[in-house]
């Protein structure tokens, strides 16, 4: 029985044509896949739901007034002043360091990534405590720009490493100078790289709170949490979410129509020459300017306030007790959430690398459009469900580690799909015809190889739920005070100095977690 | 009337010499091939000229211009001379029609009806003008390619490998309308290969490159059947080389006594015959008797070793295949043409 098993997995994996392998492994993964999504789009049938039920008179007269058109003149020129100016800053940055002989290049690219180590709104409390007077419009654009560059000079950096330089080579044997090559070559070449970049920062501008609470500028997120904290979960607040996550959808619609159906795949065989290196000559200390510039606002800044406010404070604000037990508690929920996630997003990770269908495509679009949505619009979901239809659920650890789940799945799902993908399938084969059942085989095979990527995985999640303010206030169990938590309870009391070392602690458990992102990227590029 | 000339190029990466003092002068209108194994330095030579590369040493002068001079450069864009490469290298953001004007200065109906008029020359259907590249097939990358270099109306093509990446049936039917669109536009052309066969076949003048130099530059039959060495004779085809005792413009050697191109040379020398000047026949006959060591049937062809009698000389060759033919039969072998001696 055992033998004619496994000669009939001999004879299977010897044919061509791809049978139908392991179907019990593959539709278990695909229900589970399914669960999952049909969690992850809660809060969106939660907005939907609200909308029904709050009528359309009431909605209408809830959307159409003053304050709502206030937030959307915010929110619009919040974007439209900060996307294009982080835009000219991470294109002309990744040249710098990518392509010219700028000195210290690697350094300055690294620079440039680890301002994302320090949270959104650690940025805002450190330029406060600069110039306290910073508020409105040119104070959210400002901060946003230097918090949420990296988001786009991340992608521009690796779609240079990944140009081909033949082509600029091929331009320039056309007739044009090098700054035609640039604009009419280079710059439609990265395409793909800014939009998906400008995308991630457009939906940050719209989620973040903590960083625009900070400076008094209203958007749509910081109104829907003044609601939600003066008047709990009401209408109002539900139709605040409808209008912000409408704003996510213009976004989504903007980005795909921009961003176009191609992809600028290199043409032909071969490996792409190394790129060509500009030497800036003279210049060279003018350019330097930029990246030192741009280094001293996001990483200068929020150091010398750090700096300040714990010298200024001394010994006192280090209440060892307090600090563990918040330190304790991130690192457990960073953990939980963090396993939670990858854990999560296995199952479609596997489908869409071993089995990719049209269902499969279209879950892993659910999952990115589910994590699109603004933590503040998932919180007040998971609030809404828990409270009228599983009540014991309410403000436990279950219920934010979904949100997480909703929040970061696709972080784990891009490096858990890079690892099992360079996982022969040959392997699982081999394993199923030595007698090891579908899942067994799964487990012996793939997932132990995969290992690594899931570890990124985690990591990645985990650095987002460790400076993930909105969503951790509005459903984190009674008593409990993360570092993000502990750090916006002091700063609101204006105890500027006793949440230094929170800050503190969250961009140093963020530093590694970062360097693994920027090295990630550079894998991804191919070196 | 010179065209192209380079003097004593130069180019180094890191400790290794890409180009160790290349010279080389192309006639206006001509077709030059250069042919060298992979590494030979033969695609750094064509970046020179581009000017996508600056070389260490060394002049390049265009058409009484001169382009490079020690550290004296035109850039790329300056130069007005065409380069196909490997892959077309289209750009793959824009349509065909937008790849064919990229280059050209001019209103969009001008640039429009003048990559209509590029398509029919590189022999395509105008209705590919509004596609991507990657909706074409290698071939018709290549033609677009060219037809785009062509826009410029340069009066210098660089051809770098172009044929190398299409399958065998394709390649020749490509080299042959890439030959003509050229030939009739009267353009010099600068092909480099690693392809022996297609450098013969496309050119006036071949360079047999080798370790960043030139081992011989001339016509194609000159540098086929007059190699200056051993391993030039090899990399252009089979040879079969042999030790020959020379005097008054004859040779001793394994194969009979057989006259050589070089009347002068007196002594020991090794001379070389091309497959092509052998013919091996059943049975007796005029000429020098051998035996069959060893033969496998490859179609119209048959792969043989021949050891020559008396001498413990063998010689591999490919003859037509027949039916009679089996290892230990006794041969005759009979020789035409001159032998090409390799002076020491």
């Amino acid at each position: 029985m055992l033998l004619g098993s496994s000669m009939s997995s001999i004879a299977e994996t010897s044919v061509p044509v791809v049978p139908r392998r392991l179907p019990a492994a593959s539709s278990w993964t695909l229900t589970i896949a399914v669960a999952v999504a049909l969690a992850a789009l809660l809060p969106l049938g939660f907005v939907l739901w609200a909308t029904v039920a709050t009528g359309w008179e009431t909605a209408f007269q809830l959307i159409f007034r003053q304050r709502v058109g206030d937030l959307m003149v915010n929110t619009v020129l919040l974007v439209v002043f900060t996307i294009p100016v982080c835009a000219m800053l991470a294109v002309s940055l990744a040249w710098l360091t990518e392509r010219s002989d700028l000195p210290g290049a690697r350094l300055w690219s690294w620079l440039a990534v680890a301002p994302l180590a320090v949270p959104a709104f650690v940025h805002s409390y450190a330029w406060i405590g600069l110039w306290p007077g910073l508020h409105g419009l040119s104070g959210g654009v400002a901060i946003s720009v230097v918090a949420y560059f990296p988001f786009l000079y991340l992608p521009v950096s690796a779609a240079f490493r990944l140009l081909d330089p033949a082509l600029e080579d091929q331009a320039a044997s056309l007739g044009l100078a090098p700054f035609a090559v640039f604009r009419r070559v280079v710059l439609p070449q990265l395409r793909l790289a800014l939009c998906g970049g400008a995308l991630l920062i457009g939906l940050h501008l719209l989620a973040e709170y903590g960083l625009y609470a900070m400076i008094r500028f209203d958007t749509f997120t910081t109104a829907i949490l003044d609601q939600f904290q003066s008047t709990y979960n009401g209408v109002a607040a539900h139709m605040l979410a409808l209008v912000l996550v409408l704003c996510c959808f213009v976004l989504l619609g903007l980005e795909a129509g921009l961003r176009g159906r191609r992809r600028y795949a290199r043409l032909g065989p071969g490996v792409a020459r190394r790129p060509k290196i500009t030497k800036l000559g003279r210049w060279k200390y003018f350019c330097l300017l930029l990246p030192l510039v741009v280094a001293a606002f996001s990483l200068g800044i929020p150091a010398l306030t750090l700096g300040r406010w714990l010298i200024a404070g001394g010994a006192g604000i280090w209440r060892m007790d307090e600090i563990g037990l918040a330190l304790w508690q991130t690192l457990v929920i960073c953990l939980i959430g963090g396993i939670a996630t990858t854990a999560a997003a296995v199952p479609i990770a596997w489908l869409s690398v071993r089995r990719p269908t049209r269902a499969s495509r279209f879950l892993e679009g659910c999952y990115y459009l589910a994590s699109s949505m603004p933590g503040v619009v998932v919180a007040l979901a998971l609030v809404t469900v828990t409270v009228r239809v599983m009540l014991p659920l309410y403000q436990t650890v279950a219920t934010i580690v979904l949100a997480y789940v909703v929040m970061f799945l696709p972080r784990a799902l891009v490096s858990l799909r890079a690892s099992i993908a360079q996982v022969p399938v040959e392997l699982e084969q081999a394993a199923a015809s030595l007698g090891r059942s579908p899942g067994n085989a799964l487990w012996a095979t793939t997932v132990r190889l995969a290992a690594p990527g899931a570890a990124a995985g985690v990591a990645l999640a985990s650095l987002g739920i460790m400076n993930e303010l909105t969503a951790t206030q509005m459903l984190a169990p009674n008593g409990t005070r993360t570092l993000a938590m502990a750090f916006w309870a002091l700063t609101g009391e204006i105890d500027y100095a006793g949440a230094a070392p929170y800050a503190l602690l969250m961009v140093v458990f963020s530093m590694p977690l970062t360097w693994l992102l920027y090295s990630q990227s550079k894998k991804i590029a191919g070196r | 009337m010179t065209l192209l000339q380079l003097t004593s190029l130069r180019k180094h990466y890191g400790a290794v010499a890409a180009l160790d003092g290349v010279g080389l002068s192309v006639a206006a209108g001509s077709r030059t091939a250069i042919v060298g194994p992979s590494g030979c330095g033969k695609t750094t030579l064509l970046r020179l000229v581009a000017g996508f590369d600056q070389p260490d040493a060394g002049s390049i002068v265009f058409g009484g211009r001169v382009l490079v001079d020690g550290a004296f450069q035109v850039p790329a864009h300056k130069r007005g001379i065409g380069i196909v490469s490997q892959d077309g290298c289209l750009f793959p953001h824009l349509t065909v029609a937008q790849n064919i004007g990229f280059g050209m200065e001019a209103e969009r109906a001008v640039k429009e009806a003048s990559a209509a008029e590029l398509m029919d020359m590189v022999g395509l259907d105008r209705a590919m003008l509004s596609r991507k590249p990657d909706q074409l097939s290698g071939g018709q990358q290549q033609r677009v390619a060219l037809a785009r270099a062509l826009a410029r109306k340069p009066r210098l093509m660089l051809l770098d490998e172009p044929f190398s990446a299409l399958d065998t049936g394709l390649r020749a039917a490509t080299r042959k309308a890439v030959t003509d669109v050229l030939t009739a536009a009267g353009i010099t052309t600068l092909l480099v290969t690693h392809d022996q066969a297609e450098a013969l076949a496309f050119a006036d003048q071949v360079a047999v490159m080798r370790a960043g130099r030139f081992a011989q530059v001339g016509s194609p039959r000159e540098v086929y059947s007059r190699p200056v060495d051993p391993a030039t004779a090899a990399f252009l085809g089979e040879a079969i080389v042999l030790p020959a005792a020379v005097a008054g413009g004859r040779a001793e050697s394994p194969l009979g006594v057989l006259p050589v191109d070089d009347a002068a040379y007196r002594g020991s020398a090794e001379i070389m015959l091309r497959p092509e000047q052998i013919s091996v026949t059943g049975g007796g006959g005029n000429g020098v008797s051998g035996t069959i060591a060893e033969i496998s049937f490859c179609g119209p062809t048959s792969d043989v070793r021949i050891a020559l009698g008396g001498t413990d000389i063998s010689i591999r060759l490919d003859i037509p295949s027949r039916e009679a033919l089996a290892a230990g039969d006794q041969v005759t072998i009979g020789v035409s043409g001159k032998a090409h001696l390799f002076r020491q």
